[in-house]
């Protein structure tokens, strides 16, 4: 991936992020939620993570989000009211999150170091972010993580139904 | 060829935005998309460092992330369902209990 | 292939083997008794505790490294089933007090999330330590707000998702520089390798830290993270905040202590001053802020905030003696926490939750058991010898001062004095205000009665006899590594 390509890329995603965070109507949040997300996915492309980028299509934009928009919907929101109070807390929040940024990225980009690792410049061998690569290192290395996210999601499941379902008992 | 710290670079921005949506905006909703852009930035560190390690690890425990992610929405968005029943209003400042 | 060893998770089977029990036969049991299915809980908690203290010797690791089951993980193990027990006993009078409308669900999720605390108590990955914590943490989301009829649950169950999902953002972020660092996720080898790492892996390693530290001050309520506790912990149906204050705060202290205190202990000298600020912080805004409260759930909210700025002591002194201290307090504040706890729902009856301290006027008079244990409760928490808390904090501030930290045990101590003026408070108004307020007490609740026996006993014992109990702690924190 050339700088010509990133830089666009990375701007339309920032772009879109602020747009989740600073529409005032929720729908319009969720709308440049989906665009970001779908970037990101171009990006992982990229990144040679073709499994991830299928799977932050399906599940991150295709159900999270859809989740998202049912809420949004069932709920029948509106736009928010401007706020006129809290305008401190606001200029507040933001600095200390320049700030941060800032901290976290100084000493990152600044370092002229290259990233613990090998393979930046080399490019990736075609078994590498595929299906079966990752399915060999999930059920292997990571073959208890994976039977942990199993009782994980029945507890969503089954906290979801007792928190929001209509009829009591 | 891009330096992987660019790609860092844009994750941790991400992240703040995540981070300071999260905190100036009064919508329940809004403030869980934020949180969701955290988590996206958390991703894509994850799969910028898989392939610089040429491990594919990262992108592994993307596939977790985005489990938990799942979950969390599932139950979050329940929450606020069993919360608008009560209150009309999704408007933090409204509900009552949250002092900052 | 992968080692699948049986033992390293048969704590873990047999929670959440008991949770699904617990399911299915809600399924089998009809009508609003649901006592039987907390004794099943209860059941298979006494069994996980009695395998998990068969294990005691055994240290084992499996699944390619992930998990461990070290001394360290058995003593948490033990330390949850006596939490969940405990919850359980309460729950079981509580909800027919408050006329919850669930069915078995509520014992189910309380057992999930304990086995999510098993989790985070034998992790050895960073992956497997964050799966634990959601499980744990997303049950617990859902059980601040199971009391769907009170306005206050849910809006406890919203601050607390939106602020925990917030910080577990932060934790994330913060494994994720780790393994850009280290190209792993594995405790043992980031132990290994952070001490002589240089360059940009340094800094990496040091953004990972940072983050994780934030994201772990959230969860235990430190300040100026601790905004969310009182309202989540006044909000949240009694038995759910005895919970959250014993259970949970234990299971993100379990993680906390090993992968700060043994995983970072390279880089001791970096957090411990960080930590040793909050801790100040801590102590004293929960302290002070316990002062001004008129509900007792708020009030044991702060008191709860204070309490964790006392563990943070222990763990600057990122020591042996300061590792054993905070698990030792953790037991002590589980026994007389979830004892205070229980004498709140005690003073509730249907309808009327008698949550504010105006209550409790002159009912240690009139119900002498609660006075009793009331007293025993509060004159641990606050420090008073010869009870556990006493013994807690002697054993954390005492570790301080091996390490050179004077200052802040003085400050614990100071703190101490101030906590006895709100403890001592609620006391005052139990036996020597005038007050008419019939409460239900412990007629007709055999579960609350018993629960509250175990804890006065126990937080007794602990006080007179400490040293077997800070032995195991300390032989627990030793098998780190």
């Amino acid at each position: 991936m050339t700088l010509l390509t990133f830089i666009p890329l990375a701007a339309l995603i920032v772009g879109f992020a602020l747009g989740v965070i600073l529409n005032r109507h929720p729908i319009r949040s969720a709308l440049c939620l989906a665009v970001t997300l779908f970037l990101l996915a171009v990006m992982f492309v990229f990144l040679d993570a073709h499994l991830v980028a299928a799977l932050q299509i399906i599940v991150y934009a295709g159900a999270i989000l859809v989740l998202f928009l049912f809420v949004i919907m069932l709920l029948n929101l509106e736009a928010d009211i401007p706020q006129k109070r809290r305008r401190s807390m606001s200029i507040a929040a933001v600095a200390g999150g320049v700030v941060f940024a800032g901290a976290v990225l100084r000493p990152i980009l600044w370092a002229g170091d290259t990233l613990p690792g090998p393979g930046w410049s080399e490019s990736a061998p075609a078994s590498f972010g595929t299906a079966e690569s990752i399915g060999a290192r999930l059920f292997t290395h990571f073959v208890l993580p994976f039977e942990v996210t199993s009782v994980l999601l029945l507890v969503a499941v089954l906290g979801a139904v007792v928190l929001a379902k209509k009829k009591l008992g | 060829m891009v330096p992987a710290t660019y790609y860092i670079a844009l994750s941790v921005t991400l992240f703040s935005i995540g981070a300071i949506g999260f905190l100036i905006r009064r919508n329940l909703i809004v403030m869980f998309m934020s949180i969701e852009l955290m988590l996206n930035a958390a991703n894509l560190a994850f799969v910028v460092f898989a392939r610089q390690q040429l491990a594919v690890d990262g992108q592994v425990i993307v596939f977790f992330v985005m489990t938990v992610a799942a979950a969390e929405v599932a139950v979050g968005l329940a929450i606020i369902i069993a919360l608008f029943r009560h209150r009309q209003t999704l408007n933090a400042d409204e509900v009552r209990m949250l002092r900052w | 292939m992968i080692d699948v060893s049986w033992t390293v998770v048969l704590p873990i089977l047999l929670v959440t083997g008991t949770a699904f029990a617990v399911l299915l036969a809600d399924l089998a049991v009809s009508g609003p008794d649901r006592d039987g299915l907390g004794w099943i809980g209860i059941v298979g908690l006494m069994v996980t505790a009695i395998a998990s203290a068969a294990l005691w010797n055994t240290h084992v690791e499996g699944f390619a490294g992930t998990i461990v089951l070290d001394r360290y993980a058995v003593f948490f193990d033990l330390l949850f089933c006596l939490g969940a027990g405990l919850t359980l006993m309460i729950s079981m009078d509580y909800l027919g007090t408050i006329g919850l409308e669930t069915g078995g669900e509520y014992y189910a999720i309380v057992l999930f999330s304990t086995a999510g605390m098993f989790l985070m108590a034998a992790a050895d990955d960073l992956i497997v330590f964050f799966l634990g914590l959601e499980t744990m943490s997303i049950a617990a989301y859902v059980l601040a707000g199971i009391w769907r009829s009170d306005l206050r649950s849910s809006e406890a169950a919203m601050k607390y998702f939106l602020l925990g999902a917030f910080a577990t953002g932060f934790l994330l972020f913060g494994i994720a520089l780790l393994y850009g660092a280290f190209q792993t996720t594995a405790l043992g080898t980031i132990a290994q390798e952070i001490g002589p790492s240089t360059g940009l892996q340094r800094t990496l390693a040091f953004g990972g830290m940072a983050l994780l530290l934030i994201g772990f001050a959230f969860k235990v309520a430190a300040v100026p993270f601790h905004s969310w506790a009182p309202d989540v912990y006044e909000g949240s149906p009694t038995s759910v905040t005895a919970f959250m204050a014993v259970g949970i705060k234990a299971a993100d202290f379990a993680a906390f202590v090993r992968i700060f205190m043994h995983t970072f202990a390279a880089l001791a000298i970096e957090w411990t001053g960080v930590l040793a600020v909050l801790a100040v912080a801590t102590m004293t805004v929960g302290n002070l802020a316990a002062l001004r409260q008129t509900n007792i759930k708020r009030m044991l909210a702060y008191s709860s905030i204070a309490h964790a700025g006392y563990l943070l002591v222990g763990m600057v002194a990122a020591n042996a003696a300061g590792g054993a201290a905070v698990l030792y307090y953790l037991l002590a504040y589980m026994l007389m926490n979830t004892g205070a706890f229980a004498v709140v729902i005690a003073l509730g009856k249907r309808g009327e939750p008698n949550e504010s301290l105006d209550d409790y006027d002159g009912v240690g008079l009139r119900q002498p058991l609660l006075g009793i244990c009331m007293t025993v409760f509060m004159l641990s928490l606050a420090g008073v010898p010869a009870l556990a808390g006493f013994t807690g904090k002697f054993y954390l501030f005492s570790a301080a001062v091996q390490r050179g930290y004077t200052w802040l045990a003085i400050v614990g101590v100071l703190n101490s004095v101030v906590s006895m003026y709100y403890y001592g408070g609620v006391l005052m108004r139990m036996f020597m205000a005038e007050g008419g307020k019939r409460v239900q007490g412990t007629a007709h609740r055999p579960y609350l009665t018993a629960t509250l026996v175990v804890a006065t006993v126990g937080t007794v014992a602990l006080g007179i006899f400490p040293s077997w109990a800070f032995e195991l702690a300390r032989s627990a924190f030793l098998s780190l590594g």
